[in-house]
């Protein structure tokens, strides 16, 4: 149970840890892959894209359940022993941010006028300076992408449960302390974790927002 | 006098539209070779050709005597020589004084000496007063002259200029012509390939013209003579202002 105010402050800050981490993380590994599907032509682009849509949906308790496998004891990673610790939630989370940033990078670096890219190419940029400043030019939508991504993480329970399993002082964040809470009929409690989530939520925004429209110069 | 882009042979085909049919072309050193015809003739795919943005379906480029490949080093090597203006003006989102050192950094300039010489040049655009602003702020006239000083700023050769004034106003058209010109003037082996629908700025700025019509290279003549007594009647009568679309 969260009742005093240290314990609020230690769940909240976990929370903002892990779904920073697996933004950060999902973002380091996301951007990079939509930036070169995007840009890129290859076979099959068509059928990567639709399944990179598709995984939208993936479910979190799928993504867990993928994670608590890989590092259950007797999983092919199991030695590392990192199942119920901040660093599985932030594993299980990341494989949920991934496909998020990769779909909307795919789409903003796209969207980005030919005119754009005809004109880097014609300056003689090479390839490689080519795709970082169309990235640039694609910036509204790159930090969009980190935001979706972490909208999506601070908010689910499923992976953070399985993979973490709620464990008080250790693993317990704001959404799995709101589910342990709704339980135990505390539900003043569980709502107002709900508005320290929220909030939590709308401070990040507001600076992702300022760095989405900061003016490029 | 040396070749200094040439094209045999040439050919693109889009889907089921042949753009360009077998043209073959030089453009020799030191000369303003003006490209005219109707709209869809297929003169802006020639320029992205010489400039290796898109390679031919068939036919070889050839720039000062070297044949080109459309991919790799060689040809990033070879687009950089290449200073390119295209119709609509494209400005990078970043600062004006930083849309110029684009394309210094992009060649590694060292930062210093890429600043003093955009500085330089914002001075002579008039635009210094406001190289800390966001480039999109421009007028169009003043963001097509930033678009021509960035792909001259590392004194390229080769000069391709893509309707370069369509959809300007008279006073700003002038204004660039200038800045064509002059660019031009500061060294004799400077050549440019100017494509454009309208006849009188092909009369005012090329030494000679060449008419394209449905892909395929009608004539090419010294200025006087294809303004004068051209050969083919389409010439005759594109000049004449008629079946220009």
């Amino acid at each position: 149970m969260v009742g005093t105010a240290s314990e609020l402050l230690e769940v909240t800050i976990l929370s903002i840890y892990v779904s920073g981490m697996a933004t950060i993380l999902g973002s380091a590994i996301g951007i990079p892959l939509g930036a070169l599907i995007g840009l890129k032509e290859f076979g099959g682009k068509g059928a990567v894209k639709t399944i990179t849509y598709t995984l939208y949906g993936f479910p979190p308790v799928l993504s867990g359940l993928f994670i608590y496998y890989i590092f259950s004891r007797a999983g092919p990673l199991g030695e590392f022993g990192i199942l119920f610790t901040p660093t599985a939630m932030i594993l299980a989370e990341t494989l949920l941010v991934i496909p998020l940033v990769t779909g909307i990078t795919i789409t903003s670096v796209v969207e980005v006028d030919k005119a754009i890219k005809d004109t880097v190419k014609a300056l003689g940029a090479t390839p490689k300076q080519s795709v970082l400043t169309v990235m640039r030019e694609a910036w509204v939508g790159l930090v969009m992408a980190c935001m979706v991504g972490f909208g999506r993480v601070i908010a689910e329970v499923g992976a953070a449960y399985l993979v973490g399993g709620n464990i008080d002082g250790k693993t317990r964040v704001l959404t799995t302390a709101i589910m342990l809470e709704t339980r135990m009929g505390h539900f003043e409690w569980a709502m107002a974790l709900g508005a320290v989530l929220l909030t939590v939520a709308l401070v990040v925004f507001f600076f992702l927002r300022m760095l989405q429209e900061k003016e490029m110069l | 006098m040396t070749d200094a882009i040439s094209l045999k042979g040439v050919s693109k085909r889009y889907k089921d539209v042949d753009a360009l049919k077998k043209v073959s072309l030089t453009v020799t050193e030191g000369e303003v070779f003006g490209i005219v015809g109707p709209s869809g003739a297929g003169k802006s795919t020639m320029l992205r050709i010489m400039d290796l943005i898109e390679p031919p379906t068939e036919g070889e480029l050839f720039i000062r005597g070297e044949r080109m490949a459309f991919s790799g080093r060689k040809a990033d090597l070879a687009r950089r020589a290449i200073g390119m203006v295209l119709q609509k003006p494209v400005v990078l989102n970043r600062s004006v004084a930083n849309n110029l050192a684009y394309a210094l950094m992009i060649r590694g300039w060292d930062e210093e000496k890429a600043a003093e010489k955009v500085y330089a040049e914002l001075k002579r655009l008039g635009l210094h007063g406001r190289r800390r602003k966001n480039a999109r702020i421009l007028s169009g006239g003043e963001m097509q002259r930033l678009c021509f000083a960035r792909a001259t700023i590392h004194d390229p050769g080769i000069l391709l200029l893509d309707e370069f004034a369509a959809n300007l106003d008279p006073a700003n058209v002038a204004l660039l012509e200038e800045q064509v010109k002059d660019y031009m003037a500061q060294d004799r082996a400077r050549t440019a390939v100017i494509v454009t629908h309208n006849m009188f700025q092909a009369r005012r700025m090329c030494d000679r013209v060449a008419l394209m019509w449905d892909g395929e290279m009608v004539e090419v003549a010294g200025r006087t003579d294809f303004f004068e007594s051209p050969k083919d009647q389409r010439t005759a009568a594109f000049v004449k202002g008629e079946s220009v679309y």
